[in-house]
């Protein structure tokens, strides 16, 4: 019965996915034979070490990068107002637009009023906590806030699947745990989808369902892994560690290097 | 304490220091008065133009072609700088048309501009808006080409796909300060060309100094000169100001 659910709530359907670039009449692989399904409402990880393609991956699926060959199905929740928002890596914040008006930028292109934006706006700025700085313009604004305020663009424009390309990787431990457990409580308040790019193997092990291990060049599917554990989750836990070390050692083929925070 | 209210007076100082010695050279009989006018001279001058209506009249002139010029060359510079900033074909079908015609200074279509359009104002605002054109144009090029690519990239991955989205959402704004220092450029050689467009003819500040000047009336030929250097420092410093509102963003 299970197998039905899954199979008519794919979100994302990507099979036999092969991305090439050419530059300067060199063809150079990017990712090959990737086949990835993910279901309506997971929160998928997809790790790799950088260059692998896994920031690539994500602009294929939001069709700002055309694949040359295979085929990317995504079919989203027909109540959600847009198919997909992407969260990038370094904020992107408009310099020039207040906090608010950076995220009501996705609005824009909806038929909504300008109230109607403000207001929607002001609802995700609420939801990441930062209705306080409405008015703030971007470079008064910490890493952190940022982020949240990059998250809260993404948000307002309430997309079935939630993009995000390495979104916590630049800021200092205590801001990124704190944004990471941030991101699990409004992915259980929604039924979004979330596939988070990430080099950082103890993060996708602490917030996914389950960990796509991306590896070799041109990058492919090295191994998925379920993370069978109950949330709230312990960071550090022996249950999350040891399956840090799988994912190691699915990602460089068994020559898993040791240490404890390990990132890649 | 003291020192800085010194260092404060100093540009005072100097300015009065600097008239003194001015007045002096034709009082000492360095100078012929009718060749260089004393400072104590000028606000009867002033005065006379003023009460006479020529100051108001001149004035007036010389601003409309100041504004049309500036409009026109400055409008058609971003307009195109816009265009071949965006577009690569556009920039490779201007680049040696341009790099033709951008050193020609403004003056040197002074012939030109009497020929097709005679001692007209059409003329000066040409004049004009030929030096305006081509520092804003290389402004504005300049500052769209530099334009963050990842910013672009926001614009289209929330679905700003038209190049005419991505330039009202993210070009425009983003080049905006490039193209404001273009404009501050173009705000002062403008100026330069206006006396340059009406010294041969067309009214203005500039004619209206060149008739005085052969009346060797030098102390009204002084007086416009003042009177441009206030107008553009009132220009700029409104500049300025509405630079400021428009960046307020920027950390200043």
């Amino acid at each position: 019965m299970s197998d039905v659910k899954t199979a008519s709530a794919a979100v994302i359907d990507i099979r036999g996915l092969n991305l090439s670039f050419e530059q300067d009449g060199r063809k150079t692989d990017v990712l090959r034979r990737l086949d990835l399904s993910i279901r309506h409402g997971e929160f998928v990880a997809i790790v790799g070490a950088s260059g692998v393609g896994k920031s690539t991956l994500l602009r294929v699926l939001m069709g700002l990068v055309s694949p040359s060959a295979g085929s990317v199905k995504v079919n989203p929740d027909p109540s959600a107002e847009r198919p997909m928002a992407l969260v990038f890596q370094d904020s992107r914040l408009l310099p020039w637009r207040s906090v608010i008006s950076n995220v009501a930028f996705g609005l824009e292109k909806s038929s909504m009023t300008r109230m109607q934006r403000r207001e929607r706006a002001k609802e995700a700025l609420t939801v990441v906590g930062l209705a306080d700085l409405a008015n703030r313009w971007p470079w008064q604004l910490s890493g952190g806030q940022r982020q949240r305020v990059s998250l809260a663009r993404a948000l307002a424009v309430r997309p079935a699947i939630l993009l995000m390309d390495e979104p916590f990787s630049a800021l200092d431990v205590s801001t990124r745990e704190g944004l990471q457990d941030e991101l699990i409580r409004i992915w259980r308040q929604t039924d979004r989808t979330i596939l988070f790019v990430t080099h950082d193997i103890d993060e996708a092990v602490y917030l996914a369902d389950r960990v796509v291990a991306l590896g070799g060049k041109p990058g492919e599917v090295r191994a998925m892994r379920s993370v069978d554990v109950e949330r709230p989750r312990q960071r550090g836990s022996a249950a999350l560690d040891d399956l840090a070390e799988e994912v190691k050692a699915d990602i460089f083929g068994g020559q898993a290097r040791s240490g404890d925070n390990w990132v890649i | 304490m003291k020192n800085t209210i010194v260092r404060r007076l100093l540009p005072l100082i100097g300015l009065l220091a600097f008239l003194a010695l001015w007045e002096a050279v034709p009082r000492l009989g360095l100078a012929q008065r009718a060749l260089l006018p004393t400072p104590s001279d000028l606000p009867a001058a002033f005065l006379r133009e003023l009460s006479s209506g020529i100051w108001l009249t001149a004035v007036g002139n010389s601003l409309f072609h100041y504004a049309l010029g500036l409009l026109v060359g400055a409008g058609l510079g971003i307009g195109l700088g816009i265009v071949t900033g965006m577009s690569r074909v556009a920039e490779g079908l201007l680049a040696w048309v341009s790099r033709v015609l951008r050193p020609m200074p403004g003056l040197a279509w002074v012939p030109f501009a009497i020929l097709w359009f005679g001692v007209s104002e059409a003329g000066a605002v040409f004049i004009i808006s030929v030096g305006v054109f081509w520092i804003v144009y290389f402004a504005t090029f300049g500052a769209i080409r530099s334009v963050d690519r990842d910013l672009i990239e926001v614009a289209q991955a929330f679905g700003f796909s038209s190049a005419g989205e991505r330039l009202i959402k993210v070009m425009l704004p983003a080049a905006t300060p490039g193209i404001l220092v273009g404009l501050r450029t173009a705000l002062g050689q403008a100026w330069m060309s206006v006396v340059a467009a009406e010294l041969f003819g067309v009214p203005g500040l500039g004619s209206r100094m060149m008739q005085a000047s052969s009346l060797l009336a030098t102390d009204i030929v002084v007086v416009y000169m003042l009177t441009m250097a206030a107008l553009y420092g009132l220009m700029d410093a409104f500049f300025m100001f509405s630079q400021g509102r428009l960046l307020r963003w920027r950390p200043s």
